[in-house]
């Protein structure tokens, strides 16, 4: 690992020049670090309300996301249950107030690469640190220059990958170029060269010139742009990485990845966003549906998939992804599968007595399989949805165009990888384990280290901003504490 | 058809504890992707309910309980690891006990007890099947008993059936070719049970285990390899000789053995050897061909490549795949007992879906890997007149074709 370049950061309030940095010299909490700080590690909706608190307290805070902008899972949503709003209606204005909050520096396209106690020891082994943390971030490089770039996207559509790189923002029902960003109203509205797709960067060469380059008015492109890593010093943490989705493969009765006509709720929420691909026309290889059928627990509360739990917020979502179908396709015969219907949340189930009046019909049973349907040995661009009516105690055969599968909320993939990063413990499900489910639901087993949102546990918007608020007050009791010098004996 | 007396209650506590119903959430996945529940009343996810809320069952009230093919489909999916099939299986047991079993079934299970075969021919005639190889390919199988690194369990079907004895002559002759140092129990090979056991007859069952394991594991040989998917099944889940020591599945019929014996279907033994380069094909089969997943081999063992890449290896040959295929394979209708009872609907069969979803691929050959399979969907193929499109081969009469220079399919 480069470790020579690496660039010391103590708290810097945005536009206030620290003298200590030009020196290069260490810098400790003594040499008159104005106020200590926060680290937050995820930009999802989870990670920017803590930031937001920590930093409208009057804190320093620094904002870690591994993707070009922030905005998470809940930038990809259409509308959010039960109220209906639109999702990047109420999340772009907390993403802008992020963007220029002075307290927050917000490091974008980054990782955190290590975790050292600054009293020596590792934070696992320090059961209660009396200082802080030496957090060690790798900010990759965009191959734009943040500073010139004005986000006008000219660049982009001179690329000659234009179209053909698939959008992970728009689950692959969209294609973008290898110079990007995620979504229009990205935070911060800065293109980034992904290195896996550009010509340039995977084959050493792209034509005789750079279209980008060429194209870009700012002079931004800078393909010598290198990794570069920063130390943090910091006070406390508060972890909120967010959650993955269950691989739908993992159930190969249902047929996704086999059938376009097989989609997950979150393709289903890009097919569906007004700011999607398709504006929000609801279609399936050009066809607009007219038999829709949701499949509910799709992996959870299945340990044959590694998810015995329940992922709390299917029975929400498909309800509303139901009730955008009725709103776009009056005339569709909607159908969702349900094994039970967990309608919890302030304004749920009330949510589920209207979707059920807007003619969504709720069938009983667990599906087993989707197949073809043929016609005198013809395809026939329809699927059939295999199942029992265990109501009816009966096996029935719905035919669909469109089958949507409320995938599990799993842990991510690199959950471990976080864990041994930080000394987090996980719970039998995977997710980060709180100190005490009930007392302590945000607090890890590392004092100083808060966690919020999907990282601990499957839940919906509502509860990871209260958890998210959670966090940010006790992460606040630290920065207050460190600030005024209090021990902390407990 | 049996005659069905009313009034035999079945105390339901008992098997609801042993077979760990408590924990079926009646989701209806079970019921719903039973191939069976399509065409009988058979609903296993109700008959779960009904053992859980009601302090008997009538067993006799349920003819239907013959209808299961023990594919296992509800087993591989049901998320709650409530293993539906077993319950069927239990309950089966629970007439086996009473004696009142179809006639069909009892026959074949006596077959099994007199003549180790489920269609009651000669124990002698168990290795009649050699009789139809070339003398010289002949002399290469030799008796197990005396040690050879790979022990060939033959299976009834293969051994008995006219049919299906092509398919154990062409494994001896790929063998051959590759050089293989292999053998047979000869006339000592009883059933493998793994429909004995499905259809309920567990002392039966046992029985075979113990004496089949001893003579497998006093063979010596590392590897056993089955012509049947079914025999495969069995001998690897339920005999234990994969863990050298008592059996996981059924402790109280294990053997304390030091060695471990790897079990394999013949689709992985030919795959690893024409991978390793020990079989080569020089002629071309120039075949549209489709593959129908056995239940036991593919739902349940999870075996779904090799055949393929047997399949793919020969030269020739285009594989066309069928939209239900892998995990999503519509069963034969021919396990767990059903090549013995014709169950309570006799108009719809599986087989003639299956053939048909064959057909409709274009292939000219619909090839199989397994016993029943193959004579389930030859039969289904001529009653639906599909004869004079589709022929039903075995893998192995295609590597056969393969390897020879016999002609023309």
């Amino acid at each position: 690992m480069q470790t020579s370049g690496v660039k010391r950061q103590t708290s810097n309030v945005k536009g206030q020049t620290n003298g200590d940095r030009a020196s290069g010299g260490p810098v400790t909490r003594d040499q008159g670090s104005p106020k200590p700080a926060a680290l937050v590690i995820g930009g999802g909706i989870a990670g920017i309300q803590a930031a937001l608190d920590i930093a409208d307290a009057g804190y320093p805070v620094y904002l870690v996301e591994r993707e070009p902008s922030i905005g998470g899972r809940m930038a990809q949503l259409d509308k959010t249950f039960p109220t209906l709003d639109c999702s990047s209606c109420i999340l772009t204005p907390k993403m802008v107030d992020v963007g220029r909050h002075p307290n927050i520096e917000l490091m974008t396209y980054s990782e955190v690469v290590s975790v050292a106690a600054l009293d020596g020891a590792p934070p696992e082994e320090s059961a209660s640190p009396t200082r802080g943390f030496r957090v060690r971030v790798r900010k990759k490089p965009r191959y734009v220059d943040l500073d010139r770039c004005t986000g006008c996207g000219l660049c982009a559509a001179a690329c000659r990958m234009k179209g053909r790189v698939v959008s992970r923002f728009d689950e692959g029902i969209a294609n973008r170029s290898a110079i990007y960003v995620p979504f229009p109203q990205a935070v911060p509205l800065k293109y980034t060269v992904d290195p896996s797709a550009c010509l340039y960067l995977t084959r050493g060469r792209c034509g005789k010139t750079f279209l980008c380059k060429e194209a870009c008015p700012a002079d931004a492109i800078d393909f010598e742009q290198q990794e570069e890593l920063v130390d943090l010093d910091v006070e406390t943490i508060i972890v909120a990485t967010g959650f993955d989705l269950l691989d739908p493969r993992l159930k190969p009765e249902f047929g996704y990845d086999v059938y376009p006509e097989v989609m997950t709720g979150v393709e289903f929420e890009r097919l569906s966003s007004a700011s999607g691909p398709t504006m929000g026309k609801i279609t399936v290889s050009g066809r607009e549906p007219k038999d829709v059928v949701f499949i509910k627990c799709v992996g959870s509360r299945d340990p044959h998939t590694g998810v015995p739990y329940c992922s709390r917020v299917c029975c929400m979502y498909t309800a509303k992804h139901a009730h955008l179908v009725r709103d776009k396709l009056p005339d569709a015969r909607i159908t969702i599968f349900y094994m039970d219907v967990r309608a919890f949340g302030k304004g749920y189930e009330e949510f589920y007595d209207r979707v059920k009046h807007e003619r969504v019909i709720y069938r009983r049973g667990e599906p087993s399989e989707v197949y073809r349907l043929r016609k005198n040995g013809d395809d026939t661009g329809r699927v059939v949805v295999l199942a029992e009516d265990t109501l009816l105690g009966r096996p029935i055969e719905v035919e669909a165009d469109l089958v949507v599968l409320a995938t599990a909320v799993v842990p991510r993939t690199d959950v471990a990888e976080v864990a041994g990063l930080l000394g987090l413990e996980r719970s039998p499900d995977g997710f980060f384990q709180e100190a005490h489910a009930k007392l302590s639901p945000v607090d890890t087993n590392l004092d100083r280290i808060f966690m919020a949102g999907c990282c601990q546990g499957p839940k919906d918007i509502p509860d990871t901003v209260a958890q998210a608020k959670a966090a940010a007050s006790s992460a606040l009791g630290v920065l207050s504490r460190c600030e005024r010098k209090l021990t902390f004996d407990v | 058809m049996p005659h069905y007396e009313r009034g035999m209650a079945l105390k339901t506590e008992p098997m609801v504890e042993q077979l760990e119903l408590m924990g079926c959430i009646q989701c209806g996945k079970c019921t719903g992707g039973c191939p069976v529940a399509r065409k009988t009343v058979l609903n296993i996810r109700s008959l779960i309910y009904d053992m859980l809320v009601e302090p008997e069952l009538d067993v006799n009230a349920h003819p239907e309980l013959w209808d299961c093919t023990c594919c296992f489909t509800c087993v591989e999916r049901c998320p709650k690891d409530v293993r539906p099939a077993d319950l069927i299986i239990g309950l089966r047991g629970q007439l086996v006990e009473g004696g009142r079993i179809p006639e069909t079934i009892g026959a074949a299970l006596m077959g099994v007890f007199r003549q180790g075969n489920p269609t009651g021919l000669a124990r002698e005639d168990r290795a009649a099947w050699l009789d139809g190889v070339d003398e010289k390919q002949r002399t290469a199988v030799k008796a197990a008993q005396d040690g050879c690194e790979v022990l060939l369990f033959v299976g009834c079907s293969p051994a008995y059936d006219l049919r299906v004895q092509v398919v154990p002559r062409a494994l001896v002759r790929a063998f051959t070719v590759a050089g293989l140092d292999f053998g047979t129990l000869g006339t000592e090979e009883s059933c493998c049970g793994n429909e004995v056991r499905r259809m309920g007859e567990m002392g039966l069952f046992e029985m075979l285990v113990e004496e089949n394991g001893e003579l497998i594991r006093g063979a010596g040989a590392r590897r056993v390899v089955t012509t049947s998917p079914h025999c495969f099944n069995t001998l690897k889940n339920e005999y234990g000789l994969d863990v050298g020591g008592t059996g996981a599945a059924t402790s109280d019929i294990g053997h304390a053995s030091a060695s471990k014996i790897e079990v394999l279907h013949y689709t992985q033994l030919i795959a690893e050897l024409i991978e390793q380069g020990r079989l080569a094909f020089s002629n071309e089969v120039r075949k549209t061909v489709t593959y129908h997943d056995p239940c036991f081999l593919g739902k349940q063992n999870h075996v779904f490549d090799e055949p393929r890449a047997i399949l793919k290896a020969i030269p020739g040959l285009k594989l066309v795949e069928m939209d239900r295929s892998r995990e999503r394979s519509l069963c034969c209708e021919g396990g767990g007992g059903r090549m013995w009872a014709e169950g309570t609907n006799l108009e719809e069969r599986l087989a003639f879906q299956r053939v048909q979803e064959a057909a409709d691929t274009g292939a000219e050959v619909l090839a199989v890997a397994c016993p029943f399979c193959l004579l389930t969907l030859e039969d289904a193929v001529k009653v639906q007149g599909l004869d004079e499109r589709l022929r039903v081969m075995d893998i192995m009469e295609l590597v056969d074709l393969a390897l020879n220079d016999d002609g023309e399919v």
